[in-house]
Order: C-alpha cells, then structure tokens, then sequence
C-alpha cells in the first residue's frame, strides 16, 4: 500500500472516533516539523487540534542564558564551539554571528567530538562548549568530558544549559488553561529515557500518551493510537516508534548522564524557573565546567518586547497567532528563538505558511 | 599604464576613459565587431525573429564560490534568450563603478565575462562605463543587454501549455541563492555550496524537440515563483510534488538552519521546460547526456483547471497552494 492509501485508511479511522474535541500537544520540535511539512493539519478533522510544545531545545534557552554566552564569547583568548541553530539566536543587544564578525572566534561543530578536536589542535586557547540540548544530546556532552578528563584537556569545558522534557511536561499537563488532552511524546527523548518518567501523565493525571516516531504515517498511526485509549477509557503511555524506542530505553545513555551531571533548577523562556528541569556538570568535574572557570554576568531577566514564544511553546498560541510573525519576525530577521532553530513551531509554521487549499 | 583604482577620470571620457576602455574591456572581448570603434556597431542580419531581453546585476558579494557579477551579468541574459527559444549571439554592457574600484578587480570581471560570453559562442558587441562618487553605489554594477535569433518554426510560449504537459526541472534547486545567502551570512558548511552559474543556450539546444512548448530560467523568486508566473499567464494550474524536487544535501541542510525554502532560491544555471508528455522521456533522455541536465527529472503536470493556481503535494496527498515569493526575501541575489 502506498503511503497516500496508508494514510487515507488511518484519517478516516481518526475520523470515525473524532467524535469530541481532543486537543494534542506534539511535544518535540522534530515532530512540529513533520506536521507542517506533510500538511496532517489539513488532514485532520476540526475537532482534533494539534498543539505545538517545548520541544526545540533552542527555543527553551532563556534569554538570560543567551546573553550571558554571548558575553563569555566577548572574553579574550577564548573559542566557543556550538551547533549551528545557536549562532543567529538573537540576546538582547546581539547575536554570536555579530560577536564572530567583531574578531571572536565562534565555530560551528556538528558533535561535541569536533569540539574536542578544536580543544586539541588549539592548547593555548580555551575551547567552551554551548551545551543546549534534551536527554538525546546531553549522554554526548557527557562522553566528551569523560574524553576530555582521560587525555588531560584542561582547555576544554561545557557551559550546561542543558533541560530534561519529563519536568516541563509535567508544569504543562497541570495547567488548566493549557487543557491538553493526551500527548504526543518525543520518540528520541524516550529512546534514551524509555517509558517510566513518562507514566506520571497517564497515573497523576489520567491523560494518554503515546511515544511516536517522525514519518507522516508515524504521527497519523499515534493520533490513532491517542484516540483508541480514549474511546476505550485507558490512560497508558504506549510506544508506536517500537522500532527505536524500547520500554527500558538506553540505560547505558542514562548511566553517562547520571556520572557526569546533576539535577538543578533551571529557567525555560517564556515558562520561568521550572525546579529539577536543567543538569549542571557534578562539582568533582568542575573543572570541565564552564560556569566554574570563568567569570559570567548574573543572569538578568529581560523580555524581548512583543515576542510571545513563551507562549507558542506553552502551546497556548500557534505561530501566526503572534503580531510579529512574518512581518518583524521572519527566518532571516528573527526576533525569537522559536523563529530562528530550524526545530522552532514558528519557523515550521512560516516555512509552510498560507498554503492551505481546499480541492 | 593604468591606475590601481578607478577615479571619476576614468568616466570622463577623456583620457582615462579611452585607456581604461582599452586595457581592460578591448583587451577582455576582442572581437570583429567591437573593433568597429564607432558609437554604434553594425551587425548584420540573420534569419527567424530578433529576441532582445536586457538585465542589471548588483550582487553582492561580487566575487562568490561558482562565479562573479561579470560571468553572471553573461550568464543571465544569455539564459533569458535561450529560454525563449533564441540563439543568443549579441551581448552588450554597461559598467557603473564606484569611485576607489580596485582596476585589479575590474580585469578580472572583464577576463570573466569573455571566458562565459565565449564559452556560450556569443560577442560583447558594445559597451559604456560610468564611474560615480564613493558610496554613489557599491563597487560595480553591471548591465547586459542580450540579441538573438529565434529559428523559423520555432515558437516558445506559455499559451501552448495543455492540461497534462508535464513539468520538468534541469537540476537541482536553489545552489546559487544558498551560494550567496552563506558567503555573506559567513556561514561556513563542510562542503561549501557552489552557484550553478551557466550559460544554458547550447545545453538547450541538446533537448528542444517539437514537444517542448515553454522554458523559463527559476532565477530571482526561484521554482516557485517562475512556476506561478508560468501558470498565471498560461491560464492553468499546475501542480508538482515537493519530493520529487532535487535538491542538494548541503542546501538543504544550510536551508534549515536558515528557515529558507529551496523552491523560492534563486538558480542561475537551472531550466524549467513544459513539454508535451509524448516528448517527455526523449527530453529527459538528452538533458540526462548534458552535464548541466544530469539531475533532470520530471517534478509535476499542468492540471485541466484554469485558475492559474500553483499547488504542491505532500508524501501524504495534501495538497497546498505555493504562492508567489512574497516581500524581499534575499536582496541582491542577482
């Protein structure tokens, strides 16, 4: 069966149980994607609403955090490897891309082991590592200080901004005014977590969820699957992306985050302070640890006047329904983060703007 | 012996002017008919229709991976009388230069712009330099101005367009606007993405059987908007399936880290061809034996639907409208 028939058996099954509204929020940014590009809104029924959560680990940063990077970036002899989505992030006054065009030395690093590599071949130099990133990336920055402890690279740190999904989700599914239904859970978030931090939605608080992979069929299949628990009155967190996910998750993964890091509070943009959110690295590594061994500003609090991806990632606005969007706002002139990472709803929702049709 | 900067001299006409015209644009197009040194050039006539189109370039950066403003001012309006169905066989140019221009830089424009002129067997027939006072523009601006014959019985326009002709693009999309778009955002990829800068007309040569109803060059806008442009003055909706629209690995990554869509980049060595289905494969067959149409490949078809509509479909059978490329997406692209 092609997948155009696959997915036409799966709508008219959604719209057969479609019978009440269900309001779904898709809590990672790799599947906010997904939706826009394959048009499943189009496809769906009125009454099953998707909602776009805060699941793009660039959009989360909190401004605070961005401008104190920017400022460690501004500090002489020093070199900081990102990944790429960070580098046009605007902060209150500028942007990395700005602060590399005025002589710092920013690279962009496609792993944590290009920023090793930089740490390496530049030992006069202090190599800082942004450490954006959910449980998928955070085992890697792991790895990376384990390497860099075993060969001595005293050059080389992390700056932890790093956030964990389960505690957002959980602020999130409390909100009355949010009224989420179930929940489309991140398939690689859980691919290292497996089921457990997920089970609270369903025990605490009677909601379905189900742990979906990234194809259009992988989604409308999880849609399904949500609705199914509903009609049949269970509440579980059920796996769909069974060919990555498994019910343990990766232990090993796990074990990495555990050595290396410890929870703390940590502030989301547009959410606040969430406590036990964020990792930092474990005091007896703090010489890896980039907060440790240099002097930053005290995080001041500051809104970008207008920019509501706060909202957009509480799932309480959809892109367009911000004043900026597409007008100040656009891919090449962001404004917020949700707008600038490729994984943020509002640079999905633009790319795949006004082109609703009706055959 | 030439200055190493241009200076308002070099638009006096006088002296400067004479030597800068000589040592730079004589030496870098020589040919027969621009040695007439009068104000006009005389060219002689040739059978089938004129086609005429003229162009101005302002890129910037003016020196890019692929390319420079003087082979892309060729590039450009040699195109847009290839697409037409012409045999490109005139340029001529307008130079305006901003004072403090280094004359290095100017050459090698020039030694460009005959390299692509020649590579497409077309002559710089004619010619004028301005200069103008610092910041009264930047760097070089370029004009072309293209003549060329369209062979009797052939005739390219979007009126022979027909529910069921099937949609066929050259190669891969948006190159050139990422090309530009990442030298001077200094984004640095690991493979740098190249313009496609090229001079279509002997490639399209290869390929123009009687099935071939219209061409266009997706330029500024890109596939999109050239699509919309097609259908709109066609009178007929097209769709084409986003998939099956080739695009390279490195664009499209640079295209999600900057939020750019590769159907509204801008190409300059692409073609979009409209042909009847029963010319289809033979098309596709000569662009595949071209270098500049190995990545050729069938993306859509021209549904029975008058209204002008471009639609896309998705890997799921939604189908969207692609609008025109709307507002300024990348100034100075061209």
């Amino acid at each position: 069966m092609t997948i155009k028939a696959q997915s036409a058996k799966l709508i008219a099954d959604i719209k057969a149980m479609a019978t009440e509204p269900f309001k779904l929020m898709e809590v990672c940014g790799s599947h906010t994607v997904a939706i826009a590009k394959s048009g499943i809104r189009e496809l769906l029924p009125p009454n099953i609403r998707l909602v776009s959560g805060p699941g793009c680990p660039v959009c989360v940063t909190d401004n605070s955090d961005i401008d104190r990077f920017l400022s460690l970036a501004q500090q002489p002899g020093l070199i900081i490897a990102t990944f790429g989505d960070m580098i046009r992030v605007p902060g209150t006054v500028t942007n990395l891309q700005n602060i590399r065009a005025g002589g710092a030395d920013v690279r962009v690093v496609y792993s944590t082991l290009d920023a090793l590599e930089i740490a390496r071949q530049n030992p006069e130099k202090q190599v800082v590592f942004l450490g954006i990133g959910f449980e998928t990336t955070i085992p890697t920055v792991a790895v990376s200080v384990e390497i860099a402890a075993r060969e001595n690279l005293s050059n080389y740190s992390v700056l932890a901004m790093h956030k964990l999904v389960p505690p957002v989700l959980e602020v999130l599914v409390m909100d009355p005014e949010l009224g989420i239904d179930a929940f489309i859970n991140p398939g690689h978030v859980c691919s290292v977590l497996g089921t457990e931090p997920f089970e609270f939605i369903a025990k605490q608080y009677g909601k379905p969820s189900v742990i979906a992979g990234f194809e259009p069929l992988d989604i409308l299949q999880t849609i399904w699957m949500l609705l199914k628990q509903r009609t049949e009155g269970r509440s579980e967190v059920e796996i769909e992306y069974t060919r990555v996910v498994k019910t343990a998750g990766n232990p090993k993964a796990r074990e990495y985050m555990d050595k290396y890091f410890t929870v703390v509070d940590a502030r989301w943009r547009g959410i606040g302070v969430i406590p036990q959110s964020g990792l930092k690295l474990r005091p007896e590594y703090s010489q890896f640890d980039a907060e440790a061994k240099f002097t930053l500003p005290q995080p001041v609090e500051t809104n970008i006047p207008g920019c509501q991806c706060g909202d957009i990632l509480k799932g309480r606005l959809l892109p367009p329904d911000c004043a900026l969007f597409g007008k100040a706002c656009t891919p090449l002139q962001p404004i917020g983060p949700c707008m600038v990472s490729s994984e943020g709803s509002c640079a999905a929702f633009y790319r795949y703007r006004g082109r609703s049709y009706n055959a | 012996m030439l200055e190493d900067r241009i200076i308002m001299a070099h638009g006096s006409g006088g002296r400067l002017s004479h030597q800068l015209i000589r040592d730079v644009f004589q030496q870098a197009f020589a040919n027969e008919w621009l040695g007439q040194m009068n104000d006009a050039t005389v060219l002689p006539k040739e059978p089938g229709q004129l086609a005429v189109t003229t162009d101005s370039f302002v890129i910037s950066p003016i020196f890019f991976a692929g390319g420079d403003i003087g082979k892309l001012a060729v590039c450009g309006t040699v195109n847009d009388l290839a697409v037409s169905g012409a045999i490109p066989k005139y340029l001529t140019t307008g130079f305006i230069i901003e004072e403090g221009f280094p004359v290095a830089e100017l050459l090698q424009i020039a030694n460009s712009m005959a390299a692509a002129a020649s590579a497409a067997g077309v002559c710089l027939v004619a010619g004028d330099t301005k200069v103008v006072e610092r910041g009264g523009a930047d760097k070089v601006f370029i004009n072309t101005t293209g003549i060329g014959f369209i062979p009797t019985k052939r005739k390219l326009s979007p009126e022979r367009i027909k529910p069921g002709d099937k949609i066929i693009i050259s190669g891969t999309m948006g190159d050139h606007g990422i090309a530009i778009v990442s030298q001077r955002e200094g984004l640095e990829f690991s493979s740098p993405v190249v313009s496609d800068c090229a001079t279509l007309n002997q490639f399209i040569d290869s390929f123009i059987l009687p099935g071939v109803k219209c061409m266009r060059d997706p330029t500024r806008g890109g596939l999109a908007t050239t699509l919309n442009e097609l259908a709109g003055q066609a009178g007929v909706a097209m769709v084409i399936e986003e998939e099956l629209v080739p695009v390279s690995p490195a664009v499209k990554g640079a295209c999600d880290m900057l939020g750019l869509d590769p159907l509204y980049l801008a190409n300059e060595g692409k073609v979009i061809v409209i042909v009847n289905p029963r010319d289809e494969a033979a098309v596709l067959d000569r662009m595949h034996g071209h270098p500049l149409g190995k990545d050729a490949r069938t993306i859509g078809e021209v549904l029975s639907d008058e209204s002008g509509l471009v639609l896309t479909e998705t890997v799921l059978g939604v189908r969207r409208i692609l609008g025109m490329l709307e507002g300024e997406h990348l100034p100075r692209i061209c």
